[in-house]
């Protein structure tokens, strides 16, 4: 589309739809072995965003006219100020947190769904779960965390919440069908009975690189795949990433030093090259990180413009 | 001034001819349609049809655009398989049973309309200002992002559809957003009433009003038996409930429904 420039092979800010927060930075109470920032207890690479950074830039981003707002880690609730984050945030807009479910509290949910109820906008809780099991989730996210997240995903079902289960695909494409029928058995016993399932492709970079394999040198997106091609479908042309180092262009590239561009929005209101293995999943897969009511679909017809009637 | 403005047809001919007879008993001067004229019902032919003896100005809706260009599916864009099968066997049926006039039809439509009544500057549109298969949910709308679609079409009224829920607002800039609803399907709450907009431009303010419409149902409900379509369409058109497409409902407005 028009924000591509093909010659140079970047993607420029068409305009601020999804502003994220790395809340807790890469600090995580797991660490899954398919990490693409390899978060643990012990990766301070990045910190905890404080309140006054996340205020600031909730005001700074009204003059963006931001759709909506993103709070991610490592686990958002190890953050302190994570409750009082979304409460503020959701003044401002509606409001997603991705959280592994193990660390949740009672008053916490309460707290927030009434934040929720209060004003005009969602607060979207998306839960990461990597199998329908113990058997395939463990391996990759720890010991015990599949019946941990379950009653995480009770807890939130038992405050009126329809959480959004996100896995990372691990298994063959054609066992898709068998995993996500399992998973919404599963679910439902777990009261879960309207399940809303995501399935993100395996990023191969952080853990995962080391667990499986990283990205070939030939995978990048070269200037003429983006001939003809709606860069709507990338992230990097309509989010940006607030972290304690500095505004990133997407959550998935943080490990990457030219992934930070600048100290505040307005600085990081420039293209961005596209010369990542990771874009390719992106580029493939479409925004992946965004959620199903707010993700853009390509669109392939033309349509007869604009008139007046 | 009164203008009426109807969304999301899906096929459904009986609410459209309820529609526009209770817009001529409103003194409505002018009628408008913001597209997504196919899917889910029987007939698809019957709509386009009557939109098109009536003189009712018509935007293209993203599924307007894939039948008219004979696409491979209705661009809704869905991941859930579940989805996306319901999707693809009503897109299959009314690719079919679409003439190739209305195709031709369809495939003409503009993506919006823009014009000034009553000293009202309008923009009509089927998704957002944007794009046409944008989604604008009223909970995961910020009123800024509203003012920051609207910017650019210099419109003080701006109405779209694609969601099949009606709401409105006014932005902080003062300006006002307004989803028309559907005529195709219920609003997911248990009730088998369809919505249309009624705008009164003859006021300070501009007056929204949205009008629940009652047609006979059941008979379209038997009709779509008829046609072979799937029981989980019939089961939202008799109970008012949606059954499927439901993946890209923020939580907000799926707690509103039962499935």
């Amino acid at each position: 589309m028009s924000n591509v420039s093909t010659e140079s092979g970047q993607v420029s800010l068409s305009g601020l739809d999804e502003l994220w927060f790395q809340v807790a930075g890469t600090r995580c109470n797991l660490t899954c072995t398919h990490c693409f920032i390899s978060c643990s207890p012990h990766n301070n690479s990045f910190g905890f965003l404080s309140m006054e950074v996340v205020r600031k830039a909730l005001l700074e981003s009204a003059e963006w006219g931001v759709r909506e707002y993103y709070f991610t880690g490592g686990e958002p609730f190890l953050n302190p100020d994570l409750v009082e984050m979304l409460v503020l945030a959701l003044g401002y807009g509606p409001v997603t947190v991705l959280t592994n479910a193990t660390v949740l509290k009672d008053e916490w949910l309460e707290c927030l769904r009434d934040a929720e109820e209060r004003g005009p906008y969602s607060l979207e809780f998306r839960v990461s779960v990597d199998g329908p099991d113990a058997a395939t989730n463990d391996p990759i996210r720890g010991e015990g965390t599949f019946d941990r997240a379950m009653r995480g995903v009770e807890m939130l079902v038992r405050h009126g919440v329809l959480p959004i289960i996100t896995m990372t695909r691990t298994w063959a494409d054609a066992d898709d069908h068998r995993v996500l029928s399992r998973f919404r058995d599963v679910l439902a016993r777990h009261g879960c009975d309207r399940p809303r399932l995501k399935v993100l492709p395996r990023l191969l970079i952080g853990a995962e690189a080391i667990r499986t394999c990283g990205y070939d040198e030939a995978d990048r997106v070269s200037a003429g795949m983006l001939d003809g091609f709606d860069s709507d479908q990338l992230i990097c042309s309509h989010s940006r990433t607030v972290t304690d180092r500095g505004v990133f262009v997407c959550p998935i590239l943080l490990e990457e030093p030219s992934a930070r561009l600048g100290g505040t929005l307005a600085e990081a209101d420039r293209p961005f090259s596209l010369d990542q293995g990771a874009c390719v999943t992106c580029y493939q897969f479409g925004a992946i990180c965004t959620n199903p009511s707010g993700q853009v679909f390509e669109q392939t017809g033309a349509g007869a413009g604009e008139v007046a009637p | 001034m009164k203008l009426a403005f109807f969304g999301g047809l899906y096929s459904n001919y009986l609410a459209l001819e309820a529609a526009i007879a209770d817009a001529s008993r409103r003194d409505v001067q002018q009628l408008f349609c913001l597209g997504d004229m196919g899917a889910f019902g029987p007939h698809p032919d019957r709509v386009v049809s009557l939109l098109r003896d009536e003189g009712v100005a018509c935007v293209q809706g993203n599924y307007d655009d894939s039948i008219g260009n004979e696409l491979a599916d209705c661009q809704c864009g869905y991941t859930d398989p579940r989805d996306n099968r319901f999707a693809q066997i009503s897109y299959d049926y009314t690719l079919e049973k679409t003439s190739p006039v209305h195709r031709r039809w369809l495939r003409g439509l503009p993506t919006s309309l823009n014009f000034e009544l009553a000293g009202v500057r309008m923009h009509l549109c089927h998704g957002s200002p944007r794009r046409t298969n944008e989604f604008l949910w009223e909970s995961t709308t910020s009123d800024r992002f509203l003012d920051r679609l609207i910017d650019p079409t210099n419109a003080e009224v701006v109405l779209g559809t694609h969601t099949g829920l009606h709401w409105t607002r006014t932005t902080p800039r003062g300006r006002r957003f307004v989803n028309v609803g559907v005529l195709g399907r219920p609003a997911n709450d248990g009730r088998t009433n369809v919505w249309y907009t009624v705008l009164d431009l003859s006021g300070q303010e501009v007056g929204v009003e949205f009008v629940p419409v009652e047609y006979d149902f059941l008979r379209l409900s038997n009709e779509m038996r008829d046609e072979g379509l799937p029981d989980e369409f019939t089961a939202t058109i008799e109970s008012g409930w949606w059954t499927t497409c439901l993946e890209v409902l923020p939580s907000r407005e799926r707690r509103c429904g039962r499935h």
